[in-house]
């Protein structure tokens, strides 16, 4: 216990030591937040980008605090369903034979950009007779734009930029060939186009023809800037692999660089312990597995046979248990084996295990301990080194997958910077917060450094 | 009488160089079978690997059968062919390619022949890969290669080596200064591999700032002029190589500092600086000489890991080396070129371990051969 205190006072005298630790703890935190907020299935359904998850995000767009950095202020997405949200009213007059609902949602459009596309998503009840919609913007000017009108099947979706009728409208309107978006956010006949701010009304009509006959419309608009992540090229929320990519990078690293330390050292002990062939054969094993090529192997296993998070890591760890620092920890053992209080418990018949697991492998922890968090860091980047080359995980949302997606996307070349930014900087985080706590430690542990 | 005794040391003298010799030789010539021993086994595993433990025969089977069915069908599509002959043919032609990559013997018996023909240097033919001048010889494919990796890793693990061993005995001198503080700072960013920075590098230098390339070795097309041309690829080499670089630059030179400061506070340092001997002696003689040992085996494994390329570097700037070879072989599960590469590196890492084994048997007075108890 007071041992504990005093490494404790120890690190706190390393600044690099606490804001390392402070780094490791905000990730769990970060952690433990995504697993709690988005169960595990959740986080999979999201990840695999089925449309009814996916429909009310646009594609490739940064995040919403990405208009304090830039000069235009980006239309930001929504998606309002009416009746249910507050500001889209609808209000229904039941008649005889049937009833007249009357939709309308008022939005402030006060952006330099036009949004990506405007959605209107119908479900309708009824039996036979299926009810008629109509719809219309009014603009700030008071102009009413007729949209579109048509009897709405059971679902159905209507999307603005792809009716031909709406062009042909808003040619008339404009007085030239315009695409949808502009023609309903511009100015009339603004040459060039000028954006009309000011508040816009969606108005829409459903007349329903049977007595239970019910019409749900959900209106959704694709900005240029979308939620606290922005969106992929699949329209999936970034969000989802934001949060999860940090439990699944601290369950690989962690597990990984504690796998690998610990059974090296326990490896080193039996053979250092026991010597004769037992010592060689492991020395042996070490040397075959120098001449192996990891990276190619790890390769190798993803292609051929499962990219599946476990057996990446269940090769990792086998194929870095027999490196270099089971020769270390075996040169320390040999050292540590002769010391008197080995042969004092040897005397008074203590069994090999418990000479291995009570005496030898204690004296390593000082030095097993620096060496595991930092090397953490390196494993964290293998996964997302694999998930770079397309190995990662199918199903798993990581954050080396996000920039997979966007590198093999052109994200650079297309200037999406924030879709490899936001992970590579939480990566970078991690391994800067892993590899300074480590550094930390291994400079009180290692009384060969301190002062150094 | 002195001329007598004389003889008789010279005698126990000889008698002991011989015995040294004896010795040394006993110790190398096992040091080889184990050496030989090691690459046998890591190779045969490797090509268990990537064989997937036959596996692949099945993947290249259904390969071919499809293919074979496609040639068919084209080669018969103008004049009609009863069923039976179109599935003799179709047999003869798999029968056919089978035996060109050799699927007709089992792969147990395989397995040695890859075995034996790697071990002897005999790469074989890619069994989907071409080079770019058209060959099949996995030798050719390599070394078409060769030239970009050993460029690239080359010229960035040279010149990181040399700068940080420098910067590093620099620093071990004057420890505790500002830019040794720095150094120690800085060093935690060595975590991160070097593709990491070069999406940082690309970001910044090609995307933003437009100055320099984002991938490639050479404009295409490449200038005609022989100057321009160097130009051009050394403004193609920068990013990838600064990746490189930069990536362990700072671990580096930490490392080696602490390395030189811990023999610098050996007693026979301190012994030299009470001895008034001036600062540059004692580092040539006092630090650089016992450390040498450490500086070459480094700088001879950093010389064959020229060889094997840096995968993923090369694969995020699209460098034509041959790291990124390798991944194509492995996702096109070109098996011989896997092997291939991997039996150049076993065997330069085996030559390089034989060559400072015996060299520092020889030089370094520590080392006792065999044990020294005569």
């Amino acid at each position: 216990m007071k041992n504990i205190k005093n490494i404790l006072r120890e690190i706190a005298r390393y600044p690099s030591a606490i804001f390392g630790a402070a780094i490791i703890f905000l990730l769990i935190a970060l952690a433990i937040f995504a697993v709690t907020k988005i169960p595990y299935e959740e986080a999979i359904r999201l990840w695999r980008a089925g449309e009814e998850t996916v429909y009310r995000n646009p594609k490739n767009v940064p995040p919403q605090w990405f208009n304090f950095f830039t000069k235009k202020d980006l239309p930001i997405s929504f998606a309002v369903v009416a009746g249910e949200d507050e500001e889209f009213s609808k209000v229904v007059t039941q008649g005889e034979t049937g009833s007249t609902i009357e939709y309308q949602y008022s939005f402030d459009f006060q952006y330099d950009d036009y949004p990506q596309e405007l959605f209107l998503y119908i479900q309708a009840d009824y039996q036979i007779k299926n009810p008629f919609i109509s719809v219309v913007l009014e603009t700030p000017d008071g102009e009413q734009i007729k949209v579109t009108d048509f009897g709405t099947a059971k679902k159905q979706t209507y999307r603005f930029s792809q009716d031909d009728k709406l062009i042909t409208r808003l040619r008339r309107i404009h007085g030239r060939d315009i695409q949808v978006m502009q023609g309903l956010f511009s100015v009339p006949k603004s040459e060039p186009l000028q954006i009309n701010k000011g508040v816009y009304t969606l108005k829409i009509l459903a007349s329903t023809f049977e007595k239970d006959s019910d019409v749900r419309i959900e209106f959704v608009s694709h900005g240029l800037v979308f939620g606290l992540f922005g969106t992929d090229h699949l329209r999936r929320d970034l969000t989802t692999a934001i949060l999860w990519g940090a439990p699944i990078a601290l369950f690989f690293g962690l597990v990984a660089a504690a796998g690998t330390s610990i059974l090296s050292m326990l490896i080193a002990a039996i053979g250092a312990w026991f010597g004769g062939w037992l010592d060689e054969l492991i020395q042996r094993i070490t040397e075959v597995n120098l001449v192996l090529p990891f990276l190619s192997i790890l390769i190798m296993v993803g292609t051929f046979y499962s990219r599946s998070i476990w057996v990446i890591l269940g090769v990792t760890i086998v194929l870095s248990i027999f490196t270099g620092a089971i020769k270390t920890d075996r040169a320390i053992f040999l050292q540590v084996k002769e010391s008197t209080y080995i042969e004092a418990a040897q005397a008074y018949g203590a069994s090999n295990p418990r000479i291995i697991v009570k005496y030898l492998v204690p004296r390593i922890i000082p030095l097993l301990i620096p060496g595991l968090v930092s090397a953490v860091p390196s494993y964290v980047f293998l996964e997302a080194s694999l998930a770079l080359l397309g190995l990662g995980d199918p199903t798993l949302p990581t954050w080396g997958k996000v920039i997979n997606d966007a590198y093999a996307n052109g994200a650079l070349y297309r200037g999406q910077f924030y879709w490899i930014l936001e992970p590579a900087i939480l990566l970078m985080i991690t391994g800067l917060g892993f590899a300074m706590f480590g550094f930390a430690l291994d400079r009180i542990f290692n009384p060969k450094l301190r002062g150094m | 009488m002195t001329s007598d005794s004389n003889i008789e040391i010279s005698k126990i003298n000889k008698a002991a160089r011989a015995n040294t010799i004896k010795r040394l030789g006993g110790f190398m010539a096992l040091r080889v079978v184990m050496l030989f021993v090691t690459i046998i086994v890591g190779i045969y595993i490797t090509i268990l690997i990537a064989n997937m433990g036959g596996y692949v025969d099945t993947i290249m089977r259904n390969d071919i059968r499809e293919r074979v069915n496609q040639q068919v069908s084209a080669m018969t599509a103008s004049k009609p062919m009863s069923t039976e002959n179109r599935a003799q043919l179709v047999n003869q032609m798999i029968a056919l390619e089978e035996k060109r990559i050799g699927l007709d013997t089992p792969f147990a018996i395989r397995s040695f022949r890859y075995l034996k023909n790697a071990l002897t240097l005999e790469l074989g033919r890619a069994v989907h890969m071409v080079s770019d001048h058209g060959s099949r010889q996995v030798s050719n494919i390599i070394l078409e290669r060769l030239p970009a990796t050993l460029l690239l890793m080359g010229t960035s693990q040279l010149f990181m080596f040399i700068t940080s061993v420098f910067l590093a005995l620099m620093l071990s001198r004057s420890y505790g200064s500002f830019w040794d503080k720095l150094v120690i700072t800085l060093s935690p960013t060595s975590s991160a591999p070097p593709w990491f920075y070069g999406i940082f590098f690309i970001l910044l230098f090609a995307a933003v700032l437009k100055i320099l390339p984002f991938s490639g070795m050479l404009s295409a097309p490449p200038p005609k002029d022989t100057g321009a041309y160097i130009l051009d690829l050394l403004k193609h080499l920068i990013l990838p190589a600064g990746s490189l670089v930069i990536a362990s630059f700072f671990i580096s030179v930490y490392n080696w500092r602490t390395f030189f400061l811990i023999y610098s506070s050996e007693d026979y340092v301190e012994m030299a600086k009470a001895k008034g001997l001036p600062s540059r002696d004692i580092e040539r003689r006092y630090i650089l000489r016992p450390t040498l040992p450490t500086i070459v085996t480094n700088f001879a494994l950093l010389v064959i890991g020229l060889f094997t390329g840096a995968t993923i570097t090369e694969t995020v700037f699209l460098w034509p080396g041959l790291g990124r070879t390798i991944f194509r072989a492995v996702s096109l599960y070109d098996t011989p070129v896997i092997v291939g590469t991997t039996i150049i590196y076993a065997y330069l890492l085996a030559f390089t371990v034989f060559f400072l084994d015996f060299v520092y048997a020889i030089v370094d007075p520590r080392v006792k051969v065999g044990g020294g108890n005569n």
